[in-house]
Order: C-alpha cells, then sequence, then structure tokens
C-alpha cells in the first residue's frame, strides 16, 4: 500500500527529472563547445594553421606551389586572405575538376574545419581580407539593396539574380539560395572574372543591403506568376510563340475545318 | 497576225476570250456530316454544346464566387497573385467553353448546305447616272459655281490659305535647341569630381583597388534637376583599375589615366546600351545587347561584334585631395554614331 504510491510518484518525476538533466547537460556542453570554437575562430591556433598548411601542400600545392607563390597552373595566392579560400574551397569551386573557362560551383570536397584550417594558413601567408563579422550578414534594407544590386551587380548577374553570359564560354552564375557568407565574399574577394567591389566601393552595411535584397527574392516567388527563369525578353518571346501563337493556330484550324 | 487563233474568239474591244476556258465546275455535291444521317449523334452533340453552355454558365459565376473567396488583401502581394490567377482562369475558361459550344454548334448542327451571295453590279444603271448628272448641273446653277468667278476663286484661295499656320505648328515639334551639339558633350568639365552612382560621393584614387570597378557619375550631376536623366544616360562611366603592366597605352593618351585607373564611357557605340559587364581577368567589356567586346587594355578597342568604334575614354587625373577628377570633357562624341558625326 505505502510503496505502490510512492513509485507511482516516483516514476514520472525521475524520468523528467533526468529528461531534464540530460538537456541542460548536452545544451551546456554544446554552448561550452561551440564557444571554445568560435574563439578559436578569431584567432587560430597554431595547430590549425600547420593543419592548414599540410592540407594545401596535399590538395592545393599542384596548382598553387607549396608556399602558395603561384605556378603556371594557377595565382599566388599570398594576400588573397582567408574570405578568398572560403569562398572558392566553401563552394566547391576549389579545388578544380579541370581547366576550362572557368571553375564552376560543385558539391564541396572539405568538410568546415579543414577549409577554416586552410584559410588560416593562406591568411598567415600575408595580411587580406578576413571573415566578415555576422552583423553585416542579416537584416538590411533590400530597397537599396536592390537599387545597389541593380547599378553594380545586375548587367552580369540579371536583374533578378538569374546569371547571365559572358565572353568565351565563361558566365556570371545565378544567384539565388547562396550562403550570405559566399555573396560577402564574392565581392570582396573578386573571384575569377568578378571585378572586386571592396568596402571602399561598397560599404559592409552596403554589401548587407545588396544579401537582403538577394535573400528577400529567395524568399518570396515571383508575385507576377510563372517567371520562366527570369531570363528576360528571348525567353519569354519563345514560350509566347510557341505557346500562345501555336494555341491559335490550332483554334484558326478547328475553325476552318469542316465538320465530319 | 495573219493566221487567225481558232481557239482564241474576240469579242468587242480588247477583251479575249478562250474558247477552251475552264468552266465554274459549281458546287461539290453536299457533304452529309454524321449529324445529318444519324439522329443519335445529333442528340449527342446537342447535349455536348449545352453541357458546354452550362458549364460556361457555372464557371463566370465561379469567377464571380472567387473575387469574394480569395479577395485581394492591401499591401498582401500574393492574394492579388492567387486572386488575378483564379478569376482570370474562370473567366478565360468560361469564354473559352461558350465560345467553342457557339462553333460546334454551327459546325455540326446547323444547316450544312452551301449558298452564294452575287455581288450587285458596281455600275450604277442608266437612270440614275442620269439622275446624278441632273443633280450636280442643277447645283452648279443654282450656287452659281461657274458663273460667279469671283466668288469661287476666293473661296479657292481661302481653303488654300487655311493650312499655313499649320507648318509654323508642325515647326514646333522639332527640338528647340539644335541636337547635335548636345549629342556632342556630356556633363564632364575638367575638374569634376567622379562620384559613385547612385549616391554621388566622390571616389578617392586610393579607394580603386586592383580588380576594381565603379559605376561613376559626375558628381554635380544632381544639380541637373529636369535633364538629370538625359545627362546621366550621357555622362555615365566605368571606372577600373588594371595592373599597370597590362594597360598598353598610347603616346597621345599616356596622361589620361591614373596609376592604372581608367575611364571609359559606358554607353555603347553601337547603339546606345551600357557596357559594363567587366572581366576583371581578360579585361574584357562585354555588351550585353549585341555581344560587341571591348579590351580595356587595349583603350577599349573592338575585339568582337557590332560595334564601329572604341568606346570613349575619360581623361581622368588626381586633384590636391586625392579625388579622381576629369582632365576635360570626352574628346569626341559618346554613344552610337548619328548623321553629323565626323569622326
Amino acid at each position: 500500500m505505502a510503496t505502490s504510491p510512492r513509485r507511482g510518484r516516483r516514476h514520472p518525476l525521475a524520468s523528467i527529472a533526468l529528461l531534464l538533466v540530460g538537456l541542460f547537460a548536452s545544451g551546456g556542453a554544446y554552448a561550452l563547445f561551440t564557444g571554445a570554437a568560435t574563439a578559436a575562430d578569431n584567432v587560430p591556433s597554431a595547430a590549425q594553421v600547420e593543419n592548414g598548411k599540410a592540407l594545401f601542400a596535399a590538395n592545393c600545392a599542384s596548382c598553387h606551389g607549396l608556399n602558395a607563390e603561384g605556378t603556371k597552373a594557377g595565382p599566388s595566392l599570398v594576400g588573397v586572405g582567408a574570405l578568398a579560400v572560403e569562398f572558392q574551397v566553401g563552394t566547391g569551386r576549389m579545388p578544380m575538376a579541370g581547366s576550362g573557362p572557368q571553375a564552376e560551383k560543385k558539391p564541396v570536397q572539405f568538410a568546415q574545419d579543414e577549409i577554416d584550417a586552410m584559410a588560416a594558413w593562406v591568411a598567415s601567408l600575408a595580411p587580406g581580407p578576413g571573415m566578415p563579422d555576422a552583423e553585416y550578414l542579416s537584416g538590411g534594407d533590400a530597397s537599396n539593396g536592390a537599387e545597389l544590386f541593380r547599378i553594380n551587380c545586375a548587367m552580369c548577374h540579371n536583374v533578378a539574380g538569374a546569371g547571365g553570359a559572358l565572353t568565351e564560354g565563361k558566365f556570371a552564375p545565378n544567384l539565388h539560395n547562396i550562403d550570405p557568407v559566399h555573396i560577402y565574399a564574392a565581392m570582396v574577394t573578386g573571384p575569377q572574372n568578378m571585378p572586386v567591389f571592396s568596402d571602399m566601393n561598397i560599404t559592409p552595411e552596403e554589401k548587407r543591403d545588396i544579401i537582403a535584397y538577394l535573400k528577400f527574392m529567395d524568399e518570396n516567388g515571383s508575385v507576377g506568376g510563372l517567371d520562366l527563369g527570369a531570363l528576360g525578353p528571348v525567353s519569354e518571346g519563345l514560350f509566347v510563340w510557341i505557346f500562345a501563337l501555336g494555341g491559335l493556330v490550332a483554334i484558326t484550324i478547328w475553325l476552318t475545318a469542316k465538320s465530319n | 497576225m495573219a493566221k487567225s487563233d481558232k481557239s482564241v474568239a474576240v469579242r468587242g474591244g480588247s477583251a479575249v476570250e478562250r474558247a477552251d476556258r475552264v468552266e465554274n465546275p459549281g458546287f461539290e455535291p453536299e457533304h452529309k456530316r454524321i449529324h445529318d444521317v444519324n439522329p443519335e449523334k445529333a442528340a449527342g452533340a446537342e447535349r455536348g454544346i449545352s453541357i458546354l453552355f452550362l458549364l460556361s454558365a457555372i464557371l463566370s459565376v465561379t469567377a464571380f464566387a472567387l473575387n469574394f473567396l480569395f479577395p485581394i488583401v492591401p499591401g498582401d502581394l500574393w492574394s492579388v497573385r492567387l486572386n488575378t490567377l483564379l478569376v482570370g482562369v474562370a473567366i478565360a475558361a468560361g469564354l473559352l467553353t461558350l465560345g467553342v459550344g457557339t462553333v460546334h454548334w454551327a459546325k455540326a448542327l446547323m444547316h450544312g448546305h452551301e449558298l452564294v451571295e452575287e455581288r450587285h453590279e458596281t455600275r450604277g444603271d442608266e437612270p440614275t447616272r442620269k439622275r446624278a448628272i441632273e443633280i450636280f448641273q442643277e447645283a452648279n446653277k443654282e450656287s452659281g459655281w461657274t458663273r460667279r468667278r469671283l466668288l469661287r476663286n476666293s473661296l479657292i484661295t481661302a481653303l488654300v490659305a487655311f493650312p499655313i499656320p499649320a507648318i509654323a505648328l508642325f515647326r514646333d515639334l522639332a527640338p528647340a535647341a539644335d541636337p547635335v551639339k548636345a549629342l556632342k558633350h556630356t556633363a564632364w568639365k575638367a575638374g569634376t569630381r567622379l562620384a559613385r552612382d547612385p549616391s554621388g560621393t566622390p571616389i578617392k584614387a586610393s579607394e580603386v583597388t586592383i580588380g576594381s570597378a565603379f559605376h561613376v557619375i559626375p558628381e554635380d550631376l544632381h544639380n541637373y534637376e529636369e535633364t538629370f536623366l538625359n545627362e546621366k544616360a550621357k555622362s555615365a562611366v566605368l571606372l577600373m583599375r588594371l595592373p599597370v603592366e597590362e594597360l598598353n597605352i598610347s603616346e597621345e593618351r599616356k596622361d589620361w589615366s591614373y596609376d592604372g585607373i581608367v575611364a571609359y564611357s559606358k554607353i555603347c557605340t553601337h547603339v546606345g546600351c551600357p557596357v559594363a559587364l567587366y572581366e576583371q581577368q581578360t579585361h574584357h567589356l562585354l555588351c550585353p545587347c549585341h555581344q560587341s567586346q571591348f579590351d580595356v587594355s587595349n583603350e577599349c578597342a573592338v575585339i568582337f561584334g557590332p560595334a564601329a568604334r572604341p568606346l570613349p575614354q575619360l581623361p581622368i587625373t588626381v586633384d590636391a585631395e586625392g579625388y579622381l577628377v576629369a582632365q576635360s570633357d570626352f574628346l569626341e562624341p559618346v554613344g552610337p554614331s548619328f548623321w553629323e558625326r565626323t569622326q
């Protein structure tokens, strides 16, 4: 009689308490761990730089040289900064799959801590653009960003960010669903044939606005209906020629055909 | 012709009628449709058509109801999209079923025989023609058109003079100022600072890092109020910095750039699209409209496409405070060719 209610009380309480303790413990450990990781990011440890150097020697040095001094096959990386490494390796463009008009986006080949290690080593060679503060990667004024985008970016990347052709097989990629860090990095470092838009041309606040515009377009589809890839009058004209005119021709044929 | 051709019968005048001409074959025998011969099929078609008409009625009422089921909420663009999509599709489908039903009715069930409606003669009959001439003669007699020559001639003079003011009115449609002058000059002057588009903040030479591309307007462009867009359209400039050793500069232009910083008109010399697709490694500038390519390292020489001339270069230098300034206006008209362009 006495044990039965005690056991009944203890059993659910114990499980809840255990759950809470477990949650706090794992959450606290995670917070501690990630806190430590952030601290390590800001000031790369000697071990991380060493690790980065080893990874670089194994994966990048055949084109960029053992000391990133550049060879005939690849440019020098002295002074490109951690942000260039984050962009090129973090989007899968480097290591390149093969020579071609330009390095294309592909599945990322390295884990994030490996990319960070290589970035730390490249950054240790000479000063260059580093990772942006998190405050410049979210928020921002999408309408100001849209104006800046139209003036500085839209001629190559298309006003809707759909991308476009350049000369001799090169192209400006589409900008849908790109990690804000990589949008920021592309502006600062000017990868491949993209011009550089340094902080003295477009301020970090303005870059944040441009990111806000691109994110706004990611999150809000075309209110005008089917956008047909937003590629402009050629694809839209082709659609109308094939489907609208085709429909009219079919109706005309039916109208004038004799009934059987 | 001495020998007469028997196959050609010549009737009065020049009309030639060939004896072997093709006779009007008349109508083909009436084609019986399945609905004419099979009453069951005809009833089926009638049912189908009436279903189309009823469907059209239902769709029209639905379109009306959809306005209230999916109303446009002010400030919510997605509600506009949904509303216009659904209402539009319902109205279109309602009209389409109505039209298809009507045409099907005419094609399948209405009388199928063909008939000819003769056009009446273009020449009036003799009494009508005679009477018309009489009317003219009566009018002449009553008005004195041929008799009162002073009246007639003064009226003709008045009518001839009437459109003369239009000459002045149409002349006013031409541009007030000489357009050639406007085409040959831009807002750039000696000492005008190069400024960022759209903010209008001036640019220091030290801010233009290697590989940069700046979209540039004259700093004082905002002083043009009414003609702002026209001036901007002419004076837009692309500013780029190349490694100095990659620039091939001719002798007469050696002072036009500053430490690898060059400024070129953004207006294509073909038909005036903005040329701003700059590739910082190849130093190619591409015009997106007709794929003209300019080589920035060779004074924007045309390397591909329909453009006739290199992009005009804006001579720049640096003022005492380190800002980039124009040395002068462009030394040639920017943009596409025009009739009076001499170069």
